[in-house]
């Protein structure tokens, strides 16, 4: 394939697990003696001046999905219970060969890259996450997008027995997102199916999630179960929950405010109590990779 | 009778003992927050647990009346402390967003403006500081009547405190609801019976 996507930041940018924990050490034996904010070890001070360190700690432990209660911490404790095998994905619509796809076999048939990539939350904190995965054009590939389709659906698993926050009508429940086509079928995004070269975890969105990096987190639908090729825009859940708040390209954008809070403005995760907020980039700063997708589109209007 | 124990311990129970143990949690947060106990965002969750610790302190003070009125468990001599308490919770609050949240003053500014939840969050606020500077014993006895009157201001209070954490939420969330519920239970005991004719 021509065009596809090459990493710029590279495991520089990621902090080394075990550098990670053994900072995690030092700082839990200073605890005690209250010098906890003053020591992070020479190491830590360098990878901070790359960009904030992200631990594969971090990463699975402060998580958005609802499916599994609303607090950070709860996609962690509650998601263990997520029974990811068997896992089929239903393709349909439009589309030449639609059907469910074992996610066996998908593996079977997809390389396996890594993508180390910025998140941003629309909440207004980021991560650098170094995701393992496949881009989605190879996926719908296998069932053959049809050219009359412009959009693509998908939807999470819906599971309340294992999905407990599934039981509370915080959001419309399944859980379901859209693309554009051109979004969908671009070499940034990608189908993640691990992170740090190990299985993705359940509270991350096992065994498939999307991941489209220059926009907000929430587009980046979790434990995906049935994906839809279509030639009309698809409802997505939490444009459905606020339209006002939620648009539906949810692009990253520090010039477009949310209703409530600033988007100008980021906090990296990982920096502890004292951590600065840092300028948000424009599109999360894939504006080269990405920007001509939307040009000529007011983004204040579309957001 | 249960009621006289409890009246009983009340009485000897020291009011110090209450602002200590109701300091502590505050202690307790910031601990956690620079130790890695809250998590890998500690600054969210600090502003959180002091913002929801405050709504608890306020949703107590409610009680001590109809707990009175309704129990015969008179707490009144705790109300004062609770009251500072709760104050001192909200302005922590407070803090922590302006100095360790926001961090940019003249976002600050702005987001008081143009954004409805810290709007009611700072009206919140300052409502509460003629409140705790009149917490002393001259003022109840200067004010008098018109102390009773000012302090009725505590009702707004914990209602915009609890209208506060609904805005704050992200879709319709279970917690703030409850809180919201609650204070609207505790404001509704206060009205005055010959208001509901068909209870006579």
């Amino acid at each position: 394939m021509a065009n596809r996507w090459k990493n710029v930041l590279n495991d520089a940018d990621v902090t080394d697990h075990s550098v990670f924990l053994n900072r995690r050490q030092i700082m839990a034996g200073a605890a005690g003696l209250g010098l906890a904010a003053a020591i992070g070890g020479p190491r830590a001070a360098l990878a901070q001046e790359v960009l904030e360190p992200n631990s594969f700690e971090d990463i699975s432990s402060y998580n958005n999905f609802y499916e599994f209660g609303t607090g950070k911490d709860d996609p962690a404790r509650n998601a263990g219970s997520l029974t990811t095998t068997p896992w089929t994905v239903t393709i349909d619509g439009l589309v030449d060969k639609p059907g469910e796809y074992d996610f066996a076999d998908i593996m079977a048939k997809m390389t396996i890259e890594e993508r180390i990539y910025r998140f941003r939350c629309v909440e207004a904190w980021s991560m650098v996450v170094p995701w393992n995965g496949f881009e989605l054009k190879d996926m719908l590939d296998l069932a053959g997008v049809r050219s009359s389709a412009k959009y693509v659906a998908f939807e999470t698993l819906y599971r309340p027995e294992e999905m407990p926050g599934q039981k509370t009508a915080v959001l419309q429940w399944p859980y379901v997102e859209g693309l554009r086509l051109d979004e969908a079928m671009h070499p940034l995004t990608i189908m993640a199916t691990g992170i740090y070269g190990k299985d993705i975890p359940n509270q991350n969105g096992a065994p498939l999630r999307l991941v489209v990096p220059w926009k907000y987190g929430f587009k980046s639908i979790k434990s995906v179960v049935k994906i839809t090729l279509t030639d009309k825009e698809p409802p997505t859940s939490w444009n459905i929950a606020n339209a006002r708040e939620y648009g539906f390209f949810s692009n990253v954008n520090p010039e477009v405010d949310h209703k409530r809070w600033s988007q100008a403005t980021e906090r990296k995760i990982g920096g502890g109590l004292f951590a600065k907020r840092v300028p948000t980039s424009m599109l999360n700063g894939y504006e080269e990779e990405v920007a001509s997708l939307y040009a000529g589109m007011d983004m204040t209007k579309n957001f | 009778m249960i009621t006289d124990r409890v009246n009983q311990i009340a009485r000897r129970v020291p009011n110090w003992l209450v602002y200590i143990l109701g300091i502590s949690p505050a202690g307790w947060f910031l601990y956690l927050g620079l130790t890695g106990g809250l998590g890998a965002e500690p600054i969210k969750s600090l502003e959180h647990e002091l913002g929801e610790f405050a709504l608890k302190l306020l949703i107590a003070g409610l009680c001590i009346t109809p707990l009175r009125k309704h129990l015969g468990v008179n707490l009144i001599k705790f109300r004062r402390a609770i009251g500072v308490l709760a104050f001192t919770y909200v302005f922590s609050h407070l803090l922590v967003w302006l100095v360790l949240d926001v961090q940019i003053v003249s976002q600050i500014w702005a987001d008081i403006l143009k954004r409805p939840y810290i709007t009611v969050g700072m009206v919140g606020f300052v409502l509460m500081i003629p409140l705790v500077v009149t917490s002393n014993n001259l003022s109840v006895r200067k004010l008098g009547v018109r102390w009773r009157k000012l302090h009725k201001l505590t009702y707004g209070i914990a209602f915009v405190g609890a209208l506060h954490f609904v805005m704050v939420a992200k879709g319709i969330q279970i917690e703030p609801i409850s809180y919201m519920l609650v204070v609207i239970g505790l404001l509704a005991l206060r009205v005055p019976k010959k208001t509901l004719p068909l209870q006579r």
